[in-house]
Formats: C-alpha cells, structure tokens, sequence
C-alpha cells in the first residue's frame, strides 16, 4: 500500500508509540482489504464504549492508549455507553458497573473525543458532509452516514475506527470507492409505510440483501417522504438483520440520481403489506412489557415531543425509558417535555440504550420496543423477551 | 541444520522463535479461547482444550465478534497469548488484535503451511521481513 511521507513517519513511529501503533492497525485493515492508500477523514464515530461490551480487557487498552498519550485529530463521537452517565443511581444502574463504565468514558475523554455517547452522531453536531470521508463504527450511523449524508464510511470495527481518528485517515476501499457504492438489490414497496413499518422494512430487506447495497423505490400513492426518523429507523434494521452499510431511496437519498442507471439490470425484490405485517409479527416473543424503551437509534427532539404530548397529564401503568443523547435530552429538558415524561412516570435517559445496558440484571423480563434493531438484539444479547409495536401500543396508562 | 524459507505477508511486526500449534479450523478467539490460561474452549475446534500460550499458532484464518481483538490484548498482559500467529489469510478481528497485542503475525505464505509444518517443528517468524522459517 502507498504512503505518504507523513504517514511513512506516522508508521515509523516518529509521533510516538500510540501513533504508530494506530497506523500500523490501519495499514494492516488496507492490506487485507486490498487498499492503493489511505484517504483523509474528517470525522470519527467509535465503537467498544459499553462496560457491557469491552469488558475489563478493553479499559485496560484504552486507559494504555490514553496514558501513552493519544491523541484524536478530527472531531470524534462515541457510542452509547452502558449506564446514563449522570442519572446512573436514580435509573437503578449497578454501582459496580457504572464505576468501570465511567473510567472507559474518562479514558476516551483524555483522548479528546466527545463524551457525547450515542449512535446518533448526526443529531448532536457530527454532520459530515456529502462526498466526505469518514471512519464510523455504529453499524446504524455507518447506514445512515453513507445513505442519507452521503459521506463515506465502511463499517469500522472499534479499535479501527480509534486508530483512523488518531491519524486522521482510513484505508481506502470498499465505501469509500465509488464502485463500492453501487446497488445489488431493486426494493419496489408497493404498500404505504408508517411508523414501526420502516424497522420492518429493514429488516426483512437487510435479511434478503445481506452485505450489498439495496435500492428502495416506494411506489404506493399513499406513501410519504420519509424523513429523519423514518430513514434512521429503517437504516438501523437493516444494519442489524444484515450488514448493510449503504441504501439508496429514489426521490429521497442524495446519491440515488447515480445509482438509478444500474437499477435497470437488477434482481426485483417486491414487499407488500403481508410481507411487512408478517415481519412485524414475527419480531415479538412475547406480549405486555414491563418496560418499554424507545429510543433506538437514540430518539430525536421531535419523538420525544410526541410522546410527551401522549403524556401529558397522564400516568403510565408499565416503566418508560425514552433513550437519547446528553445534546438532545438538553434541548428536551429546557422544552419541558422532560418534566412531562418524568410526572407521568417515565425517564428520558442518555448515553446508553437497552441493547447495551444490562438490563437483564435489573429486574426486567419483556421489553417493549418500536424498534426492529432493538427487537432483533435484545433477546440474543440481554436473554429478554421482546414486543415490538408501535410504541402509542406498548406504553400502558393507569386508568 | 538447514532451514526452509517459505514467504509471507507481514501484518503484525516482530521477529521470534518457537515450536508451532497447528489448526485446520477458524478461531475465534471471543468465547474461543481462555485469556485467563491460555486454553481453547471452544468444543467444535479441533484445538479444544489444548493450550496456545507462547506457541506459534497456525491457523486458516479467524471469525467470530470484534471484541475478539480485545481478547488477545488481554492474553498478552496476562502472558497466555501465542508467541506469533501464521494465518492463511488474516482478517481484521485476529490482524487487528495481534498488532494491539504487539505479537508477530504473518499471513499469504507461499506453501501451504498447514501441510508442511507438524506440530511442534521450531519455526522462526520474522515479521518486519515476511518470512518464516522452518528449523529441521
């Protein structure tokens, strides 16, 4: 693989140990992948933030790389931790695992990233744009990265996308390439899709196209753009029934108008309201939860509102936890929907979700869930029964 | 004593000696392999319940999670971790964490290691030069 001169003295260790350390991880990726050289990046989302996930291995690599002296070079976003960092003990989260949590989120802190901990990046400031070159690790934000902002990211492991942000730069290959961006699958929705839909959607496409690129087409006259929500919802689901890092939507993502032209020789996959219906039976193991969480890609503002409104004045029968990041929980607190969501019994929590919290170990059995991401990991990574529904279904209100 | 010397890739740097562990299976090493002794746990694999710790390990390749790379960073603190990895083909989970481990890896070898080598032959593993050789 070529390098540059610096990156020759990145290699050769003429920044220190954690430099050299980091390239040399990135110069091994390049050459398994087959790549020509490096490519610069103008952000970092990474990945092995979870106390659940990396363990006491993973701190101790962190806090080695930290006491070395690394240092990240572009802006840098972590993912979800496995305890809300703040509201820890109200929330009921485990004294001991939280201490652990917060020295693996302290290390990464000493190495100048963003202890904003979420896998929605793009909704609190990390917005690269379209044609950029990025190294993302949440399989949901590499999704939504390449497909809907269109900046360029493979689906980075942890310490990959780690080393990339300490260089500033990534093996070039796969997504990075504009051959790595072309459609393998023609998706023809033929029914209108609302809500849980999208996660449906992806899931049962993300089954069907496995690691290749889908193209959506939403034919039904009923059928609405979707926006934010919907796309990250659908974008999520496909990552997680499949490894898919990039979708095209006609009409809607900005490189479609490109891929279009190789739509015409493709293999049709056509999904009908049975086929999605279907999906969305087969993602529940169970009925009635005891808790319901939402929040999976981290909530937005606005679906934080409408379950604010739903509340408002009310009290929930069954516990509520709406999962989002520190920024947005910020902008939802000074909006009062916090305080709402609080009187009716509910939490909105940050930094973590029910994928990566240990849930199992605090007293909940079903976990009600609006997402297909959230539905298709809690029962293989907590051993949870799962309901997946609209989430206006799951939340119970005291009568 | 003559020394036959096969070529590789290098994907993990160092320059060491040892007797080689042979497996014809993928490893993963999270749930695979112990950090703690150095044992492999995994009941499918044909190195079940044999020990790796500073032996050259031979292997066609690796699979399995991420955090697998973690797993090797901590069979080295923990002195349990293979003295150098010989693969067939690398991939990032077991390339990823050899380098983070700081133990030697090479893959590509231009003969077909998992027939010419036995178990317990002394190999050296250089690395920086990709090369291995085999001691008779």
């Amino acid at each position: 693989m070529y390098l540059t001169r610096e990156e020759e003295k990145m290699y050769s260790g003429e920044y220190g140990p954690a430099v050299e350390k980091s390239m040399e991880i990135l110069v091994a990726l390049g050459d398994i992948y087959g790549a020509d050289g490096m490519v610069e990046i103008v952000s970092a989302q990474i990945s092995g933030v979870s106390y659940k996930t990396v363990g006491d291995v993973g701190l101790e690599y962190l806090e080695d790389l930290a006491g070395e002296g690394a240092q990240v070079v572009v802006p840098s976003t972590l993912n979800p931790a496995g305890v809300d960092l703040d509201q820890w003990k109200e929330l009921g989260f485990p004294a001991e695992f939280t201490k652990k949590q917060l020295l693996i989120v302290e290390a990464y802190r000493k190495m100048g990233i963003s202890t904003t901990c979420t896998c929605t990046p793009y909704l609190v400031g990390n917005v690269p744009p379209l044609g950029s070159h990025i190294a993302w690790s949440e399989s949901s934000a590499v999704c939504y990265g390449n497909s809907v902002l269109g900046a360029r990211t493979n689906r980075e492991g942890g310490p990959g996308a780690l080393s990339a942000a300490i260089c500033g730069r990534t093996p070039n290959y796969g997504y990075h390439l504009d051959e790595g961006r072309v459609p393998h699958l023609l998706v023809e929705v033929e029914t209108s899709l609302n809500g849980a839909d999208y996660g449906a959607l992806g899931y049962l496409v993300g089954k069907a196209v496995g690691n290749g690129i889908p193209y959506f087409k939403l034919v039904d006259e009923q059928q609405k753009k979707p926006q934010v929500n919907q796309l990250k919802a659908l974008g999520a689901a496909l990552a997680s029934s499949g490894a898919v890092a990039l979708f095209h939507m006609e009409n809607t993502t900005p490189e479609s108008p490109e891929a279009m032209p190789y739509t015409k020789n493709l293999e049709k996959l056509t999904v009908t309201r049975e086929d999605v219906d279907d999906t969305r039976g087969k993602l529940s193991t169970s009925q009635k939860p005891d808790l319901v969480c939402l929040g999976c890609p981290h909530a937005s503002l606005e679906e934080i509102k409408e379950v604010a409104l739903k509340l408002d004045g009310k009290k929930l029968a069954n516990q509520l936890w709406v999962c989002t990041s520190i920024s947005v929980k910020a902008a939802s607190d000074r909006m009062g929907y916090t305080r709402i969501i609080e009187e009716a019994g509910g939490h909105v929590v940050c930094d973590t979700c029910m994928v990566v919290a240990p849930i199992e170990y605090m007293g909940f059995k079903v976990i009600g869930v609006d997402s297909a991401k959230a539905a298709n990991y809690v029962p293989s990574m907590c051993g949870l029964d799962v309901v997946f529904d609209e989430w206006e279904n799951l939340i119970a209100i005291k009568k | 004593m003559t020394s036959h010397k096969i070529k590789c890739r290098k994907i993990s740097r160092g320059h060491v000696t040892g007797s080689v562990i042979i497996s014809q299976e993928p490893l993963s090493f999270l749930g695979g392999a112990d950090p703690q002794t150095g044992n492999i746990t995994d009941r499918e694999h044909d190195l079940y319940q044999q020990n790796i710790s500073g032996k050259i390990l031979v292997i066609p390749s690796g699979k399995g999670s991420t955090v697998g790379s973690y797993v090797i960073f901590q069979m080295a603190k923990n002195k349990t971790a293979p003295l150098a990895i010989i693969a067939l083909e690398a991939e990032p989970i077991i390339a990823t964490g050899a380098i983070m481990a700081s133990i030697p890896m090479v893959d590509q070898p231009e003969e077909d290691v998992l027939e010419i080598l036995k178990e317990g032959d002394r190999v050296e593993v250089d690395a920086d030069h990709g090369i291995i050789k085999l001691k008779k």
